[in-house]
C-alpha cells in the first residue's frame, strides 16, 4: 500500500475519498453493535412516549369501599398503586354482586381524574351559563354563601330557601334535610323515581311504609312488566347474578323470565319469551289477566281467604272493563295470549309480578303498580319465599330531633311551594311551575345537591326560564354539568371515592344491607365534603341551627348515625342480614292485603294520558334505558360511551328505533336523518329501522343530548326530556310521563 | 499538431486524475476503524449516563450480621408481593441510632432516618413498562438463587455506578456491561432472550407471549 502512496506525488483528496470514507464508517459501524443497539432502544423508547399510561411505580394496596355511582351499591374494591387508584373490580364477599360489577362502575376512575370535575370552589363572574368563574378560596366561598342564608334569615324569608336532591338515600341527603328543617324552610325537593311511587302503591295495598322488593333468586317465574333488568334496573349488580344463575350451563334453574315490552330491549332479547303490548297500556294488561284469574278461579284461594279485602269489589270493578276481550284492542295483544299469560303465570310455583319501567328511574303510575301487584296478590306470592316483600332496612341510630326557632317555625308553616309535600316533596316540576307562575321568584336562593335538574326535568324551557329568575344557584356538583353551569356559586363535593358516606338497601333488594363508602383516594383536588360544608354553614348561622348539627364534622355525625354498626362497617365494608325472613302480616285497616284501598280518590287504570292530538303526532316516542348510558344527569364516563354500537350512536347523532312498516310509510331508510317532533319540542336524529319494535312507536335512548360536561359528552344526540312535559300521576301528582306523541319527517 | 494536442490532453487527463487507489484505501480503512472506535468504545461511553446511589451500600458487612441472608431486607409480604430494594422502616430497624463509623451510615441517618425520607434507590435491575415479573413464582415456586439473575451483590462492599440508557432511561445491567451483549454468567444480561433460554427449557419449547407480556 505504501508504494503506491509512494508512487503518487500528492495525495488527491477528492470525491471519491469521501465516499471510501463513509463506506469504511458504514461498514465499520455494521460490525458494531451500534445500529443493533439503536434499534433496539428506539422501540423501547417509544414504549415510553408520554400518552402512553403507566401507573407509577408504588406499593400496590387494595381499598375497599361501595360503588355510588348508581343506587345499586355494589361492594368495590379499588386496587391502587402508591398513592393512585388503578382499577377497581368487584369485592367477592359483597352480598349485592358477589365480586361482579357494570361497565359504570369500571369506569369511575375516567371519572375520578377527568378533565371535568371542578378543581376549587368557584365564584360566576360573567353571564349565567357563558362557563366564567372564578376560582376561590372555600373561606370565601363558605362566607358567601354564609351572607345569603343570614340575609333571609334576618329578613325572615328563610322559606325562600329552596334544595334539590337526588334520589340517594344516604346520610349527606338526609343532613340537606335536617338543615332545611332548622334553617326553616318546607321546599325541599328530591327526584321522583319508580321507589316511590311502589312505596306510596304498598302503603295503600299492604300499610308497608317502604318500596317494594323481590326475592327473585327463588323465583321460578318471573314476569317483567317493562323492567328493564338487564339494563339498569333495580342494583344491576344483583340482576346480572341472578342471570347469570338462571342461564348457567353448569347448574341449570327451573326459573322463567317473560318479558312485557313494546320493543326488543336487551331484557326482551334474554328473555325466555317475549310479548308486546302498545306502550302506557301495561296495566290493562296486567288487569285483563289477573281477570282471567280470578274468573278462572285461578288464583290462591287460601292466602285470597286469610289475607284479601276487597275481591269480590275488585272483581266487578275488572270483569267490566278489563276482560281479555276488552284488553286486547287497548293493548294490542291477542286475547287468547292473554288468556295464556295469565294461564302460565298462575300455575307457577313462585310467580312474581315486576312492576317498574326501565331502569325505575322513569316511574310509572302507582295505578299500574297497583294493577301488576294484585297479581302478586292472586297467587298469594307475598312475604313468602320467593315473592314479593317490602324492602327492608337495617335499623340505624335517628340523629336528635333538631329544635326549632321561631324563625325555623315561621318558615316552615309557610306554604310549600309542592302544596302536598309534607316533609319534602318528590315533585320538582312543581318547583318550576310555582316560580313560573309568580311575578317574583318565591325562590331566592336554590341548593343542589347530588341531582341535575336542569338535565333531568322535562319542560326544559320551563325550568331554564324558572331557574333564570332565581337570584343565587349554588351546586355542589363534583362536575360541570348542566345545572352547574347555571350556578352563582359551586362549592364542589369529593367525589364518591374520595368520600365517606354510607348507603342503604338498594332499589328492589329484599334483604336489609347498610354499606361503608369509604375514601379510597385522598381527594384529588381542592374539594370538601358536602356534609362538612352543611355542618359549618349551621354552626356559623349559630342559635338553634347550630344546636341542630351538634357533631364537629360530617365523620361524627355518621358515627352516630351508624351507631353500633359503625365498627364493624369499617372492618368490613357492610352490615347485612342474609337469614332475614319478611313477617307475614298487613298493616292496612282491615289487617289485609287491599286491593283497592278505601280513599276517596277515583282510580283509573287507563293509560297514564300524554300530550298531542294523533292526526298531527301519529307516532308514539318512548324511551329506552341502557346500561351503556347514565340516564339521570350524571356523567357518562368515555369507555362507555365508546360502547355504543352505530346503531344508538352515530357520530354525533343519536338514532331513534322504528319498525319498518312505520319507515316505509314515513318514507325513511335506516340511518336516514330525520326530524323528531312532539308537541313540546323537535330535534335532528337519524332512524334505526328494524323489527324489533312496534309499529307506530319511536324508542329514544335516555341520557344523551348532553350540553355541559366535556367533549366526550356533549353534543352527542338528543336529551329525551327536552321533548316531553311532565304529567302527574292522579293519586300522588308525581310526574309519570311514560311518553309523548310524535312525528318523524325526513330531514 | 494534433499530437501536442492530444498529449496535452492526455497529460491533463493524467493531471486530472482524482484520489489514486491508495487515498480511497487509506480513507476506507481510516472510515472503518474510526466508525469501529466509535462504534465499540465511544458509543456506550456517550449512551450511558453514570449516577451514583444516594448512599454507598456496603453489603458483605449487612449480610455478616443479618440472621436470614438475602431474604432479611428482601423478602415477601403476606400477599406474595415482593418487598423489593427495601424502604426506610426497613432500615431504621437497626439504624435509628448511628452504629458504626462510616459517613455513609452517618448520611443515612442524618439525611433520611432523621428526616424521615424515603431513599432514592436506583434499581439496577428494573425491567421495562411492559414486562410482568413475578418474584414469588421463581424464588418460592422454584428455588431460584438472587444471585442466578442479580449476581453475587451479596458480596460487594461497594454500589457500583448506576448507568442508565439516556434513550430509553433503561438500567445498563439489562442489556449487560458488554455492548455486543456478550454474557459470560447468567447475571450479566436480563434482557428478553436471556429470561426465553430458561423458559424455553421449562416449556420444552418456546414460552408463550403473554407468561411475562400481559
Amino acid at each position: 500500500m505504501f508504494e503506491i502512496l509512494k508512487e503518487e506525488k500528492t495525495m488527491k483528496i477528492d470525491r471519491r475519498a469521501f465516499l471510501s470514507l463513509g463506506l469504511g464508517a458504514a461498514a465499520g459501524t455494521a460490525i458494531t453493535p451500534l445500529p443493533w443497539k439503536l434499534i433496539d432502544d428506539s422501540s423501547i423508547w417509544t414504549q415510553n412516549w408520554p400518552w402512553t399510561p403507566v401507573p407509577p411505580v408504588g406499593k400496590v394496596t387494595n381499598v375497599n369501599s361501595v360503588c355510588t355511582l348508581c343506587p345499586g351499591g355494589c361492594g368495590i374494591t379499588v386496587r391502587k398503586s402508591g398513592d393512585r387508584a388503578i382499577k377497581i373490580e368487584g369485592r367477592d364477599d359483597h352480598p349485592i354482586n358477589k365480586g361482579g360489577i357494570c361497565l359504570l362502575g369500571l369506569s369511575g376512575l375516567q371519572l375520578l381524574y377527568g378533565p371535568t370535575r371542578i378543581q376549587t370552589p368557584l365564584k360566576r363572574v360573567g353571564d349565567r351559563g357563558e362557563n366564567k368563574f372564578k376560582p376561590i378560596s372555600w373561606t370565601e366561598a363558605l362566607t358567601i354563601f354564609h351572607n345569603s342564608l343570614k340575609q333571609m334569615r334576618d329578613d325572615k324569608k328563610s322559606h325562600e330557601l329552596a334544595c334539590i336532591l337526588g334520589n340517594h338515600s344516604d346520610s349527606t341527603s338526609a343532613l340537606f334535610q335536617r338543615f332545611c328543617q332548622s334553617y326553616g324552610t318546607p321546599n325541599v325537593f328530591q327526584m321522583p323515581s319508580a321507589q316511590d311511587i311502589s312505596a306510596e302503591g304498598l302503603k295503600r295495598m299492604q300499610g308497608d311504609e317502604s318500596s317494594i322488593a323481590y326475592d327473585l333468586e327463588n323465583a321460578d317465574y318471573i314476569l317483567s312488566f317493562g323492567a328493564a333488568l338487564m339494563d339498569g334496573w333495580g342494583s344491576p349488580g344483583k340482576m346480572f347474578q341472578i342471570h347469570g344463575a338462571r342461564k348457567s350451563a353448569l347448574k341449570p334453574s327451573q326459573a322463567r323470565m317473560v318479558h312485557i315490552d313494546s320493543r326488543m330491549s336487551n331484557t326482551a332479547a334474554k328473555a325466555d319469551s317475549w310479548f308486546t303490548v302498545k306502550p302506557g297500556t301495561e296495566a290493562v294488561l296486567a288487569l285483563a289477566m289477573a281477570q282471567f284469574i280470578i274468573h278462572e278461579h285461578r288464583y290462591n284461594h287460601d292466602f285470597a281467604r286469610k289475607y284479601i279485602q276487597g275481591l269480590d269489589d275488585f272483581k266487578a270493578l275488572i270483569d267490566k272493563s278489563y276482560t281479555p276481550e276488552k284488553a286486547a284492542s287497548i293493548t294490542g295483544l291477542d286475547s287468547e295470549i292473554i288468556r295464556f299469560l295469565a294461564k302460565d303465570f298462575s300455575k307457577a310455583k313462585r310467580p312474581v309480578a315486576l312492576f317498574g319501567r326501565g331502569n325505575l328511574e322513569n316511574a310509572g303510575s302507582v295505578a299500574e303498580f297497583m294493577a301488576i301487584h294484585a297479581l302478586n296478590a292472586l297467587v298469594g306470592n307475598i312475604n313468602e319465599k320467593g315473592g314479593v316483600w317490602a324492602k327492608p332496612e337495617i335499623s340505624l341510630q335517628n340523629w336528635k330531633p333538631a329544635e326549632l326557632d321561631g324563625i325555623a317555625i315561621e318558615g316552615l308553616n309557610q306554604k310549600p311551594l309542592d302544596p302536598d309535600s309534607k316533609t319534602f316533596s318528590n315533585r320538582p316540576h312543581r318547583m318550576i311551575d310555582a316560580i313560573r307562575k309568580s311575578k317574583e321568584s318565591p325562590v331566592s336562593c336554590l341548593m343542589v345537591y347530588g341531582a341535575n335538574p336542569v338535565y333531568q326535568l322535562s319542560n326544559q324551557e320551563a325550568v331554564q326560564k324558572a331557574l333564570a329568575s332565581i337570584p343565587m344557584i349554588v351546586s355542589f356538583s363534583s362536575f360541570m354539568d348542566e345545572t352547574t353551569i347555571l350556578s352563582d356559586l359551586i362549592l364542589p363535593d369529593h367525589f364518591y371515592l374520595e368520600k365517606l358516606s354510607d348507603t342503604r338497601t338498594p332499589p328492589g333488594i329484599q334483604k336489609p344491607i347498610v354499606s361503608l363508602q369509604k375514601p379510597v383516594v385522598k381527594p384529588v383536588y381542592d374539594t370538601c365534603h358536602s356534609g362538612d360544608v352543611i355542618i359549618r354553614m349551621a354552626k356559623k348561622l349559630g342559635g338553634a341551627v347550630a344546636n341542630a348539627f351538634s357533631w364537629t364534622d360530617f365523620e361524627g355525625c355518621l358515627k352516630n348515625h351508624l351507631g353500633q354498626y359503625w365498627k364493624t362497617l369499617n372492618q368490613k365494608g357492610f352490615v347485612d342480614d342474609a337469614s332475614y325472613k319478611p313477617v307475614r302480616r298487613f298493616s292496612t285497616s282491615s289487617r289485609k292485603f287491599e286491593f283497592i284501598s278505601n280513599s276517596k280518590q277515583k282510580i283509573t287504570f287507563e293509560p297514564v294520558p300524554i300530550d298531542g292530538d294523533t292526526a298531527k303526532f301519529p307516532l308514539l316516542l318512548i324511551s329506552c334505558d341502557s346500561i351503556r348510558l347514565v340516564a339521570n344527569g350524571a356523567p357518562t364516563p368515555p369507555f362507555m360511551i365508546k360502547t355504543l354500537d352505530d346503531t344508538v350512536l352515530k357520530g354525533n347523532d343519536v338514532l331513534v328505533e322504528i319498525n319498518s312498516r312505520t319507515a316505509k310509510i314515513m318514507g325513511l331508510r335506516h340511518n336516514d336523518v330525520a326530524s323528531l317532533s312532539t308537541p313540546h319540542g323537535s330535534a335532528r336524529v337519524r332512524v334505526n329501522v328494524h323489527e324489533g319494535i312496534m309499529e307506530n312507536v319511536v324508542a329514544i335512548p335516555r341520557g344523551l343530548g348532553h350540553t355541559a360536561y366535556d367533549d366526550y359528552l356533549s353534543g352527542k344526540g338528543v336529551n329525551y326530556m327536552s321533548l316531553i312535559k311532565p304529567v302527574e300521576d292522579s293519586l300522588t301528582g308525581q310526574d309519570v310521563a311514560w311518553g309523548i306523541r310524535a312525528r318523524l319527517s325526513k330531514a | 499538431m494534433t499530437t501536442n494536442d492530444q498529449n496535452a490532453k492526455n497529460e491533463s487527463h493524467k493531471t486530472c486524475t482524482g484520489a489514486g487507489p491508495g487515498t480511497i484505501t487509506v480513507f476506507f480503512l481510516v472510515g472503518v476503524v474510526a466508525s469501529m472506535i466509535f462504534g465499540w468504545i465511544v458509543f456506550p461511553e456517550l449512551l450511558y449516563s453514570k449516577k451514583h446511589q444516594p448512599i454507598d451500600y456496603n453489603h458483605r458487612v449487612h449480610l455478616d450480621v443479618v440472621s436470614n441472608g438475602c431474604q432479611s431486607c428482601h423478602f415477601f409480604y403476606e400477599d406474595g408481593s415482593f418487598s423489593g430494594v427495601p424502604n426506610l422502616a426497613n432500615c431504621r430497624e437497626c439504624h435509628e441510632e448511628v452504629q458504626g463509623e462510616s459517613k455513609e451510615e452517618l448520611k443515612l441517618v442524618e439525611q433520611y432516618v432523621r428526616k424521615n425520607r424515603e431513599i432514592p434507590w436506583l434499581v439496577y435491575s428494573r425491567q421495562p413498562d411492559c414486562v410482568f415479573f413475578s418474584h414469588a413464582a421463581h424464588v418460592k415456586k422454584i428455588d431460584l438463587e438472587c444471585k442466578t439473575c442479580h449476581g453475587p451483590i451479596g458480596q460487594s462492599t461497594h454500589s457500583r455506578v448506576y448507568e442508565e440508557n439516556r434513550i430509553t432511561k433503561v438500567s445498563r445491567d439489562i442489556w449487560g456491561k458488554n455492548i455486543a451483549g456478550i454474557k459470560k454468567n447468567s447475571w450479566d444480561r436480563m434482557k428478553m432472550d436471556d429470561c426465553a433460554e430458561c423458559h424455553a427449557e421449562m416449556a420444552g419449547k418456546k414460552d408463550a407471549c403473554f407468561v411475562c407480556h400481559k
